[in-house]
């Protein structure tokens, strides 16, 4: 006996949207924070630092994010005897990928300053982490917007992963919503405009957050 | 005893030595221009006065003290020496305001108001105190450039060193820097000046040090050395800038 794709489906739908939110946003807040330290560690002085900082954006790049996800939900129950349930699994898997994409954008966006202006800092002279915190990461910041909101988008989608281990957030809600309507060409539109609807009002942000920033700085920008 | 002075200091980027046993001292009050060809070790000698590299061998002593390698010791004593770079390297997402009280308030812990009192007031000397709530982007290079300079004076130091301030600059906007330079000159600072400014040179210096091949390789009043070069490559090198076309 199927239904008809009507408002309680839709609202269903909502519903997991919500969830989708809330895991790009921990995921993004968690990895954030997490990207930092990374981005920090990468441009250090110190070697060994640098290295281990290296080592985890390299194996997070060069593994898919499902199976990074398929390590924190089945992976640490092996290893560990620890079992997961799949929202602290899909959040642990999540914040540890975007730690390091996000990790590897900001490290770019501190590289881009020009050593001029570490050189400059260091003349007046303030100490490492005064150089850090008034010199390069407000002008690194800036540089950082579009790829986050890039990456922050990417992330909202890549999130759609987290329905093969059963959590369900807007596309597994999709998925569920097929199941029981058998109308995939009303459902699965809908959800892409659900995710429309999340992405592309963060593109148009990021791009006003830039042009009011350069227009605080006196900047003219290229046509 | 001379405030600054370089005992038979080297310094080595690979296989090439930039600075090559350079003694010189400074005394307090003095105006010191360095002159010579591009790669001569004019721009290297002022980043090792100011510890931006180390030295590979010799010694600097500043004020009687030995300029420590790095860290917090470094630091300490480059508060005394303000440096003014060619590309005017100010921070272009703080005001002038912000630029000229980011030293006082975070190195020196001066409180924001004392620290704005001091802005204004270098602000002033470099013709400038109608900008302050500008942001770099939206002055001139000229005005840049006097700006990084009230920005070093902000530090009060005793020793200012000068890398070619005007040479980024468009011919009409020298004039405004050597204007203040000249002043600084006569308020009794200490300067050390990489320049290409001959007259500049010739009118504020107390000695000109001509540098080739990392080398001091003479050294003397201007008005001297201009009259009567005793090297054959100074003496080219001044008819190149005097005649540049010829």
């Amino acid at each position: 006996m199927s239904r008809d794709f009507e408002w309680a489906e839709f609202l269903f739908l909502l519903g997991a949207m919500r969830w989708t939110i809330v895991l790009s946003l921990v995921a993004f807040v968690g990895g954030g924070i997490g990207g930092i330290v990374i981005a920090l560690a990468r441009t250090s002085t110190h070697k060994v630092l640098r290295g281990i900082a290296a080592a985890y954006i390299g194996v997070m790049q060069g593994t898919p994010v499902l199976m990074q996800l398929f390590l924190a939900y089945y992976g640490l129950a092996v290893l560990m005897g620890v079992r997961l349930d799949p929202w602290p699994a899909v959040t642990l898997a999540f914040t540890l990928y975007a730690a390091a994409y996000l990790g590897e954008i900001w490290r770019g966006a501190i590289e881009a300053i020009p050593r001029q202006q570490w050189e400059a800092a260091a003349a007046l002279p303030l100490s490492p982490a005064a150089q850090l915190r008034h010199v390069i990461l407000p002008q690194a910041f800036r540089i950082a917007i579009p790829p986050t909101v890039g990456f922050l988008v990417q992330l909202i989608k890549g999130t759609s992963v987290a329905s093969i281990i059963g959590f369900v957030e807007l596309t597994r809600a999709g998925q569920l919503m097929v199941n029981v309507t058998f109308q995939p060409m009303i459902v699965y539109p809908v959800v892409a405009m659900l995710y429309f609807i999340l992405c592309w009002p963060l593109s148009l942000l990021a791009g006003q957050l830039e042009r009011k920033i350069d227009a605080a700085l006196g900047i003219k920008r290229h046509p | 005893m001379p405030l600054l002075a370089l005992n038979g200091i080297r310094k080595r980027f690979g296989t090439h030595v930039v600075l090559d046993d350079v003694s010189l001292s400074v005394e307090a009050g003095e105006v010191v221009a360095v002159i010579g060809r591009s790669g001569s070790g004019k721009t290297t000698l002022l980043r090792c006065i100011n510890g931006l590299e180390t030295i590979d061998a010799g010694s600097i002593v500043f004020a009687d003290k030995p300029l420590p390698p790095g860290g917090a010791a470094l630091r300490e004593l480059r508060r005394e020496i303000g440096i003014v770079f060619q590309s005017y390297n100010l921070f272009p997402h703080h005001s002038v305001e912000r630029n000229i009280t980011l030293g006082p308030t975070v190195t020196n812990k001066l409180p924001l108001s004392e620290a704005k009192a001091i802005a204004l007031d270098v602000l002033r000397q470099v013709d400038l105190e109608d900008k302050l709530a500008a942001y770099p982007a939206q002055l001139s290079g000229g005005q840049q450039q006097r700006v990084a300079i009230a920005r070093a004076l902000a530090m009060r130091p005793r020793l200012m060193l000068f890398d070619e301030i005007t040479s980024a600059l468009d011919p009409e906007l020298v004039g405004e820097v050597v204007k203040v330079l000249e002043r600084l000159a006569t308020s009794g600072m200490t300067m050390i000046l990489v320049t290409h400014e001959m007259g500049f040179a010739r009118r504020t210096a107390d000695t000109l040090v001509f540098m080739h091949q990392g080398k001091v390789w003479e050294k003397g009043p201007p008005r001297d050395l201009f009259a009567a070069p005793k090297t054959r490559e100074l003496e080219s090198f001044i008819q190149a800038i005097l005649e540049p076309n010829d």
